[in-house]
C-alpha cells in the first residue's frame, strides 16, 4: 500500500473542538463488534482449532519455595500419544514484562518460586492424553523456607528468591522528596498519621488464557493469544526463542475481559511457539481456572503509612507516604507498581510538599502486576480515608474540603506532573447534588450512612516500557474505490471498545458510519504498533494516530474533489457518505465518488498517523512512572446500610461523575463507568487473593485459599446497586475530539467510598480492604469497649530507607532533576531504562 | 491407563436436536455437553470459564431449560433438544435479546454473553413480562466481569418491550 508522506498535515483543531456538529462522535451507538458478541461469532484464543493441532499441559510446582534436583520426562515421553516433553533447559533466556526485571523462565530450570510455578509441558494429541503424562514426569525438589509476606521477606535475607533486586528479598526501594516535607509538617495547624492496608485480588476475567500456535508454512511463527500487549509478547518471543522479530506474528485474539491480567508476556506463549516450531504443527493451549489464578498479575497487598499535615481551614502542608508492597514470585510491573504508589498522590489535590517511600519485597505467592488503577489504587484508598478522617477533625463537610483543596488544571504538580484539565470539582459538585448529600451525611439514621471519595488517573502512561523515541501508537487507513475504509491498528480488543474508538473517529472524520468501516486490529503483522491495552492509553494514543491518518486521508479526497466540483477544498464538508460543497449542498459527489477522483489524481490511496505523548517535565530518576498526557477525575457517593449486630453491608445506591473530557460512544463509557464501578465495590466488599499456610505435618506450604471462582467471592447480579452516572464533559485538548480516559479512573474512589460511608452509619474506620462483616464487628466491639472505634493495621515496619533523591518543587525553583543526583537527562538508554513503567 | 486415540474413543452415539437441527454424533463417553458442542460439533459459542459450575458461561438450554453445559454429560442428552447461542437468531433476523445486548452495550468482551443470553431467553419464555428482581435472580449464576450488569438488565428489559411489541403485531 502506497504511503503518502508529502501531503501537509490538515489542521485539527475543529475536531478537537466542538465548532462542528459530530455526528458518530457523542452519539450513543451499537459497537461494531457487537453483532459478533451477540451471536457467539467473535473468535477467541480457545476457539481455534487447526488441522493436526497438538495440545499442552505445564506441569506446575506443588512447592512455594524449591530448588529443583532432578527432572525426568522419559516416562511422560514414552506415553502413547505424546509428541514432546519440554523442561526449563529448552527455553533457558529469561524475559520479563520490564527491562529492569527480565527475571522469569518459561519453565523453571532449577528454582521454583511459587505454587503453580511451571517446570516442564508436555504436548500431545489429545489434551486428556498431555495431562496424563505429566504425571509420569520424575521430579526432585529440595524444600526452602518459604517466605509468606513482606515484613517476613525484609527479615528473611535468605534464601533470596531473586538473585538480583536490592538486597534480600528487596526488590526495590525507591525514596524521593519533593521540597522540605519536614519544614511542611512544622507550619502544619494539625498533623494526621494513618496506616492502612490494602488485600490483594485477582482480575477474575471469565476467559482463561489461550494460546495457538503454529509454523507458518514458510517456516515463520504466529502464535494467537488472549493478550492485551501483543506488542510486548512479540518482543518476548523474539527474545527467548532468538528469532528476527520479523519473523514472528502475533494476533492478539479478543480477550474475553483482561484488566491487567493478559498484559505480561506469558510462560504458557513461549512454550506453544516452542513447540509449535519443534513439531511443525499447531499447539494449542487453554489454563484451568486454577491455572488463571497462578498466573495472577493482580493487585498488590500493600500496607501504608500516611502522614498528612494541614491547616485549619483544610489546606494541605506536606504529606510523607510509605508503602510496603507484596510483589510475589517474580518482578513483572512491579518496579513501576512501587513509583506508581507514590505517583497520583499530587494529582487530585494541592499538595506543596510531598515525600514517597515505596518498598517491593519479593514473596513465595504467584506474582502480582498491574490490574486496573494498576498501584494507584491502594494509597488513593488511604489517602481519601485519611481525608474524610482530617475532614471530620477540622469539622469540614468532606465535599467542602475536597472543593477548597482540589488542585488546578494546567499545572505542573510538586513531583512534577503536568496536568491537563481538572474537572474534579465539578464531579463532586455533581456528586453532591445528585446524592442529596448535604441532606443524609452525618443526619441519615444510626446503620445508614454516605461516604465521599475521589480520584484521578492517567489517560496512557506517557512513557513506553523500554526506552525509545518512536510512537506509542500508529494506525494505517486504506481507502479503496469501492468506497471501502480499512483501519489497522496493533490496538487490542479487550473489551473496552478500542475498535469502536477508532472506528467511530475515522467515520466522524470522514462522513460515514462505523458499520462502514474495516478493521484489522492486535496483530503484529499487518498494523503499525500500538504498545497495548493497558494503562488506559489506547482512546487517546490509538485514537489521536486514527484522527490523524483520518485527517490526511480526508486532505488528499478534499483536494480531488475541490477541483472537480471547483469550490475551495476548505469549503467542503464529509458526512452522510458524501463529500459536497456546504455554501451550496446540492453540489455534491458520494464518497466512493470522492476516492476514485482521489486515486486518479494521486494514485491509491492510503495514509498513516501515529501519536507520541508530550514531553515529561519530570527528569528526575523515577518520573518516568506517572507522566500522561491528561489525566481523568472522577468523584463518588456510596450509600451503605451496615447491620449493627452482623456487621453485613447492603448498598443500594452509588452516585460517580466521570470527567472524561468526552465521550465517543457514550453507551460505551457509561459501561466502562458501571463495570469499574461493580469491580471496586467487589474489591471492597468482598475480593481476596488470600493465601494459608498447610498444616507443619503437611509440607507447611504456602497454598491459595481460593483458587477457584466459587471461593473467590466476586459480586453477583444480586450485588449490584444501583449506580447513577453523571459525565463531565470539557474536551481536553490532548484527546481526540477532547477525549480522556474512563476505563480504570472511576474504579478508584469506590473502595474508599464504601469505607466513609461505613463510618458514617455505624462510627467505625475500617482501615482495610476488603471491608467485610466480621471487620465492623470486631471494630463495633472495640467502640462498645470504649477503644479506638477501628479494624486495621497497628504499625508499619522499619525499612531501611536509601536517602531520598531530592527534587525541588517548580514553586521553589526546581527544574525537573533532583539536587543530590547526576541530571538525568543524556543518560545513557541502557541507564534510562531502569526508570521507566507502564 | 493410556488414553486411546481420540477417533477410537469415539463409542458413544446420541441424537440431539440442536438449534432446530436434528444431529448424530459420535463422542467419547467422558464429554460434556459443553466439549460436545465445542469440540465435536464445531459450534464455539458456548464458552467456558472454569468447567466447574461456577461462572455461567458455558448456559445453553436443554429441553428449553437452562443448564450448566460443563456439569451435563453428554451422554444424558440423548433424544433432548439443546439450544445454544447460534440458534437465537432465526429467519436470518438476531432475536430481540440480541439486538437489545448489541445496541445497549450489554456485550463488553463478550466472553458471558452467549451463556446470559440464553439464560434470559428461558427466563422470559417463562415469564414473559418479568420485573427487574426477578431479571437480578435468573442471572444470579452468569458472572460478568466487565459490565457491572446494569446494561444487561437494561437490555432485557427493552428486549421484552420488542418482543411484546413484535407479538401484538402479528395478531
Amino acid at each position: 500500500m502506497p504511503i503518502q508522506k508529502d501531503m501537509p498535515d490538515p489542521p485539527v483543531e475543529d475536531s478537537r473542538t466542538n465548532k462542528k456538529e459530530l455526528r458518530v462522535i457523542g452519539v450513543p451507538r451499537r459497537r461494531v463488534d457487537a453483532r459478533a458478541k451477540v451471536t457467539g461469532q467473535t473468535r477467541y484464543a480457545d476457539d481455534i482449532a487447526l488441522p493436526r493441532m497438538a495440545y499442552c499441559k505445564l506441569l506446575r510446582s506443588p512447592h512455594p519455595h524449591a530448588r529443583i534436583q532432578k527432572i525426568d520426562t522419559s516416562r511422560a515421553m514414552a506415553h502413547p500419544g505424546v509428541y514432546l516433553a519440554l523442561t526449563g533447559k529448552n527455553l533457558p533466556i529469561e524475559y520479563g514484562i520490564l527491562p529492569v526485571s527480565q527475571d522469569e523462565q518459561a519453565l523453571c530450570v532449577d528454582h521454583v518460586r511459587h505454587v503453580g510455578d511451571p517446570i516442564a509441558a508436555v504436548i500431545a494429541r489429545e489434551e486428556l492424553t498431555a495431562f496424563e503424562a505429566l504425571d509420569l514426569i520424575d521430579v526432585e525438589y529440595e524444600i526452602l523456607t518459604t517466605i509468606s509476606d513482606p515484613e517476613e521477606a525484609l527479615a528473611t535475607p535468605e534464601p533470596r528468591i531473586h538473585e538480583y533486586g536490592e538486597e534480600g528479598n528487596i526488590h526495590k526501594r525507591v525514596s524521593l522528596e519533593f521540597g522540605d516535607v519536614e519544614a511542611g509538617f512544622s507550619e502544619a495547624d494539625e498533623v494526621f498519621e494513618d496506616t492502612f492496608f490494602y488485600q490483594g485480588s485477582t482480575h477474575l476475567p471469565i476467559e482463561q488464557h489461550a494460546s495457538v500456535a503454529i509454523k507458518d508454512p514458510d517456516g515463520k511463527l504466529t502464535i494467537w493469544s488472549s493478550t492485551q500487549t501483543p506488542h510486548y509478547l512479540h518482543r518476548a518471543l523474539a527474545k527467548v526463542l532468538e528469532m528476527p522479530p520479523a519473523h514472528i506474528r502475533v494476533i492478539a485474539t479478543p480477550n474475553g475481559g483482561g484488566f491487567g491480567g493478559k498484559s505480561d508476556p506469558f510462560n504458557h506463549e513461549i512454550v506453544v511457539a516452542k513447540a509449535a516450531l519443534l513439531l511443525d504443527r499447531p499447539v494449542k493451549i487453554c489454563l484451568t481456572r486454577e491455572e488463571v489464578f497462578y498466573c495472577h498479575r493482580g493487585r498488590h497487598p500493600v500496607l501504608m503509612k500516611f502522614k498528612t499535615g494541614v491547616k485549619k481551614d483544610g489546606t494541605i502542608t506536606a504529606m510523607h507516604l510509605q508503602t510496603l508492597i507484596d510483589g510475589g514470585a517474580y518482578g513483572s510491573y512491579g518496579v513501576a507498581s512501587t513509583f506508581y504508589t507514590g505517583a497520583l498522590q499530587t494529582t487530585t489535590y494541592h499538595i506543596p510538599r510531598y515525600r514517597f517511600c515505596g518498598c517491593r519485597t519479593f514473596t513465595n505467592k504467584p506474582p502480582c502486576g498491574p490490574k486496573r488503577g494498576h498501584g494507584t489504587v491502594q494509597p488513593r484508598f488511604g489517602q481519601e480515608v485519611q481525608l474524610d478522617k482530617i475532614a471530620e477533625k477540622l469539622k469540614i463537610d468532606p465535599a467542602d474540603l475536597r472543593l477548597r483543596i482540589a488542585e488546578s488544571p494546567n499545572v505542573v504538580t510538586a513531583n512534577y506532573l503536568r496536568l491537563g484539565t481538572v474537572g474534579l470539582a465539578e464531579c463532586v459538585r455533581r456528586v453532591v447534588e445528585k446524592s442529596g448529600w448535604k441532606d443524609k451525611f452525618r443526619k441519615l439514621p444510626e446503620g445508614r450512612g454516605v461516604g465521599l471519595a475521589c480520584s484521578a488517573y492517567l489517560t496512557g502512561a506517557g512513557l513506553p516500557i523500554y526506552w525509545n523515541k518512536m510512537p506509542h501508537s500508529g494506525v494505517q487507513l486504506k481507502l479503496d474505490r469501492g468506497g471501502g475504509v480499512t483501519v489497522f491498528c496493533g490496538a487490542t480488543e479487550i473489551g473496552q471498545g478500542s475498535d469502536d474508538v477508532l472506528a467511530g473517529i475515522v467515520a466522524e472524520v470522514l462522513g460515514l458510519d462505523t458499520f462502514d468501516i474495516r478493521l484489522f486490529t492486535g496483530d503484529t503483522d499487518l498494523g503499525p504498533v500500538d504498545l497495548g491495552s493497558y494503562s488506559s492509553r489506547v482512546t487517546i494514543m490509538a485514537g489521536n494516530a486514527a484522527l490523524q491518518a483520518a485527517e490526511r486521508a480526508k486532505a488528499l479526497l478534499a483536494e480531488a474533489v475541490g477541483q472537480r466540483l471547483e469550490v475551495p477544498k476548505e469549503r467542503l464538508s464529509f458526512a452522510q457518505k458524501r463529500v459536497f460543497d456546504s455554501a451550496a449542498p446540492e453540489k455534491s459527489v458520494t464518497f466512493q465518488e470522492a476516492v476514485c477522483l482521489a486515486e486518479a489524481r494521486f494514485g491509491t490511496i492510503g495514509t498513516v498517523g501515529s501519536y507520541t505523548p508530550p514531553k515529561s517535565p519530570a527528569l528526575y530518576k523515577g518520573g518516568g512512572v506517572g507522566p500522561s498526557p491528561t489525566y481523568s477525575y472522577s468523584a463518588a457517593i456510596v450509600e451503605v446500610m451496615v447491620n449493627p449486630v452482623t456487621g453485613w453491608i447492603t448498598v443500594p445506591t452509588i452516585w460517580i461523575a466521570h470527567d472524561i473530557g468526552r465521550a465517543l460512544n457514550p453507551t460505551l463509557v457509561r459501561g466502562q463507568i458501571e463495570g469499574s464501578v461493580y469491580m471496586g465495590l467487589g474489591e471492597a466488599l468482598m475480593e481476596e487473593q488470600e493465601f494459608r499456610r498447610l498444616p507443619k505435618r503437611l509440607s507447611h506450604a504456602l497454598v491459595h485459599k481460593f483458587p477457584s471462582m466459587l471461593e473467590y467471592k466476586s459480586p453477583t447480579s444480586l450485588d449490584m446497586p444501583e449506580v447513577v452516572t453523571e459525565l463531565i464533559e470539557e474536551p481536553d485538548p490532548h484527546g481526540p475530539f477532547g477525549a480522556k480516559e474512563v476505563g480504570q479512573g472511576p474504579l478508584l474512589p469506590i473502595m474508599p467510598a464504601v469505607a466513609n460511608a461505613v463510618y458514617d452509619a455505624v462510627g467505625v474506620r475500617i482501615d482495610e480492604v476488603p471491608i467485610t462483616p466480621e471487620k465492623i464487628v470486631k471494630a463495633l466491639a472495640e467502640k462498645k469497649g470504649g477503644r479506638a472505634p477501628r479494624f486495621g493495621p497497628s504499625h508499619f515496619p522499619l525499612v531501611d530507607w536509601p536517602e531520598a533523591l531530592r527534587v525541588p518543587p517548580p514553586w521553589e525553583g526546581g527544574d525537573g532533576n533532583a539536587v543530590n543526583d547526576v541530571p538525568h537527562r543524556g543518560k545513557s538508554s541502557i541507564e534510562k531504562e531502569k526508570v521507566l513503567g507502564s | 491407563m493410556t488414553t486411546l486415540p481420540i477417533e477410537s474413543q469415539k463409542t458413544s452415539r446420541i441424537r440431539i436436536t440442536l438449534n432446530g437441527e436434528e444431529v448424530d454424533v459420535a463422542f467419547a463417553p467422558y464429554k460434556t455437553l459443553l466439549e460436545l458442542l465445542r469440540e465435536d460439533l464445531g459450534h464455539t459459542g458456548t464458552k467456558h470459564g472454569c468447567e466447574l459450575g461456577e461462572c455461567g458461561a458455558c448456559a445453553v438450554l436443554l429441553d428449553g431449560k437452562p443448564v450448566l453445559s460443563c456439569l451435563v454429560l453428554a451422554l444424558e442428552c440423548d433424544r433432548r433438544n439443546v439450544l445454544t447461542v447460534e440458534g437465537l437468531a432465526s429467519d436470518g433476523r438476531l432475536h430481540p435479546l440480541q439486538d437489545a445486548f448489541a445496541d445497549l452495550g450489554a456485550a463488553q468482551c463478550g466472553y458471558c454473553t452467549p451463556g446470559i443470553l440464553v439464560t434470559a431467553k428461558a427466563l422470559l419464555d417463562q415469564i414473559p413480562n418479568p420485573n427487574r428482581d426477578q431479571i437480578r435472580e435468573a442471572l444470579s449464576g452468569n458472572l460478568c466481569r466487565c459490565t457491572g450488569y446494569l446494561q444487561i438488565f437494561e437490555a432485557v428489559e427493552a428486549a421484552i418491550l420488542k418482543i411484546a411489541e413484535q407479538k401484538k403485531s402479528a395478531t
